[in-house]
């Protein structure tokens, strides 16, 4: 247990280094360029028409609280942080008076959902199909799977996103394209409801499987067919225990360990497939709501999204990594 | 590096159909040196007009022939990649040798920034980029940009290298004759690294011109400079699918996929070269 309280610790601090260093990258970003976001808003707001001077400066005073960019460098700084850590990123500029964590908020399931629900799936499958490609060197079927996965993964999620919505959109059109919910449908705990549900994300998870598996899969194939040369897999042979018996708990269970870690370390980019995937589809996640926010120019939106994305995947790696001990005991004793 | 290329076309088709589908692009895109159209130009052909005799890929909405015109896309897309794979490279080469050279706590500090590099997901970063910079944005910018991002990964793997690298003989013996870090590093350790950094190069390629394609697509780059994801953008723009337009949108796609995989092919090759027991076991030589 006190092995494990020092792992726990020294992922914790890790964690709090990720976070530390991403929203100081956000920080970096939004302040050290030269545009001052106050003037855009402005330029953009007094496009049209004419505004009188005295409402313009005023306009510019209370965007700078709006935005948190008054003060001095310092000042700015504490006011980056304060917003970030108790989650409080002000009204949001294009959804007024709307605060952004509330924008945030009600995006944030979806994206965990789309996310979650995909991962699992393409991470299963991936894992469980390159350990047999990979124990099981001579299967015809298993040697196609391999040569697809190695056409569709390095195709980024964008365009498999694009693909898929174009085969389902004007080709063959059976699933909706398009939402997270049907429209017309009351939200509640009803079968209507979850049915339209689990129809709208079938295409979103569906692209972001086909990219994701790939990877699960040609990882696990070459780790396996190392495995199963180690003199341990030969003896259990030898010793005439069964070839399923072998490739679940003698194989795949040692070669799970290093795709484990690496889930932990891809979750960054899975994440950035995720939003872009949820763009494409219309899904009402984060992804969706960064462009709109973009394209409306809410600038507190933008940045609240970005921060919140960065503590929300620096989350998701620190649970993988405290529950990476149950899988592989070793961390517990060194 | 030349015997290994030898024995990469000799025992891995996979290079070889990289090196076919990556010099296939490569010329396509040369191909945009003797264009009869400037990219910029509009209206220069009839626009929405199908493949045809007279143009191979059709044309576009605005007027531009899609075959000159993506040679333009592919070429800028692919300088795009390279600019970013070379850039990183610096820096990635630089903290992974240093870090697994010297170990200690210099490594541990490099290894947590790198793994916290790895885990940020930066495409919000990037978006965030783009809005504060809007229309000062250009690729160089967007290229250093993602340079300073995307190094992470790439310096890990170099490390696991380099760490290797230090235990051997003639490092010591190297040590011991007087040679000075920085010596021993670039001469005598990087060209064992070099493999790797070409398996990482090529995989920073794809991952950078993923990142260009779906930026551009949402207009969040200079969409005045062609690339492949510029095309779409100005396709999505013009509703392109919905027209029936779909050469616009098809072969950008079809020839980026084919760069990828081409990209692809080329960095696992070399990575499975890398590793002993895969390379003997497809040269015939071992059991597995």
């Amino acid at each position: 247990m006190n092995a494990y309280a020092i792992y726990a610790l020294k992922r914790l601090f890790q964690f709090v280094l990720v976070v530390f260093i991403g929203i100081n990258l956000a920080y970096l970003i939004t302040h050290l360029t030269p545009i001052d976001p106050v003037e855009q808003t402005v330029s953009a707001a007094t496009m049209f028409g004419s505004t009188s001077p005295e409402a313009i400066q005023m306009m510019r005073q209370s965007l700078r609280e709006l935005y948190g960019v008054g003060g001095s460098a310092f000042d700015q700084y504490v006011t980056f942080w304060r917003r970030v850590l108790v989650g409080d990123f002000g009204p949001s500029l294009s959804a007024f008076p709307t605060p952004v964590s509330t924008l945030i908020g009600r995006a944030l399931p979806w994206t965990a959902g789309l996310l979650t629900v995909s991962t699992i799936i393409s991470f299963t499958l991936g894992n469980l199909l390159g350990g047999l490609a990979g124990y099981y060197r001579d299967s015809r079927t298993l040697k196609a799977a391999g040569i697809v996965a190695m056409a569709v993964h390095p195709i980024p999620y964008y365009i498999i996103a694009f693909v898929v919505l174009i085969v389902f959109g004007y080709l063959w059109p059976v699933l909706p394209i398009s939402g997270g919910y049907r429209m017309n449908t009351a939200w509640g705990w009803n079968t209507a409801f979850a049915l339209s549900i689990i129809t709208h994300a079938i295409l979103p998870v569906a692209s972001l499987v086909l990219v994701g598996i790939g990877g699960w899969f040609m990882g696990m194939r070459s780790l396996v067919s190392n495995v199963v040369t180690e003199d341990y897999v030969t003896y259990a042979e030898l010793a005439g225990v069964g070839r399923g018996k072998i490739l679940r708990s003698y194989v795949m269970r040692n070669a799970l360990s290093p795709q484990v870690t690496g889930l932990a370390m891809s979750l960054g980019s899975i994440f950035n497939g995720a939003i872009i995937t949820e763009q494409v589809f219309g899904y009402p996640g984060l992804g969706t709501l960064l462009i709109q926010a973009v394209h409306a120019g809410d600038y507190s939106l933008v940045i609240g999204i970005a921060s919140v994305s960065i503590v929300a995947v620096s989350v998701a790696v620190l649970v993988i990594d405290l529950l990476y001990p149950l899988l592989d005991p070793r961390v517990k004793v060194s | 590096m030349f015997a290994i290329l030898r024995d990469l076309l000799r025992y891995r088709p996979e290079f070889r159909l990289g090196v076919i589908l990556t010099a296939f692009i490569v010329a396509f895109a040369c191909l945009s040196f003797v264009s009869p159209y400037p990219p910029q130009d509009q209206f220069v052909v009839p626009p929405d007009v199908p493949p045809s005799w007279a143009y191979w890929f059709g044309t576009t909405s605005r007027g531009q022939d899609v075959f000159w015109q993506l040679t333009f896309a592919i070429r800028n897309t692919m300088l795009f990649g390279f600019a970013v794979a070379v850039l990183s490279r610096l820096i990635s080469i630089g903290i992974g040798m240093w870090s697994g050279y010297k170990g200690g706590f210099a490594d541990r500090v490099l290894m947590s920034i790198n793994d916290t590099f790895i885990v940020i997901p930066l495409f919000p970063l990037l978006v965030l980029f783009y809005f504060v910079m809007r229309d000062k944005m250009s690729w160089p910018l967007l290229a250093l940009a993602m340079a300073c991002l995307g190094w992470a990964y790439d310096a890990r793997l170099i490390r696991s290298v380099a760490l290797s690298l230090k235990t051997r003989e003639f490092t010591q013996q190297s040590v011991f004759s007087g040679m000075r870090t920085h010596e021993i590093v670039l001469q005598e350790h990087l060209p064992y690294v070099l493999p790797i950094v070409f398996y990482t190069t090529m995989n920073n390629m794809n991952w950078s011109i993923g990142l260009e394609v779906t930026l551009s697509v949402l207009g969040f780059t200079n969409i005045d400079t062609p690339t492949v994801g510029v095309m779409i953008y100005w396709a999505n723009q013009h509703t392109a699918l919905v027209a029936g337009i779909w050469w616009w949108i098809f072969f950008p796609v079809l020839f980026v996929m084919i760069l990828f995989i081409g990209l692809f092919l080329l960095a696992i090759s070399m990575n499975e070269y890398i590793d002993p027991r895969s390379r003997l076991a497809r040269m015939g030589g071992a059991p597995g």
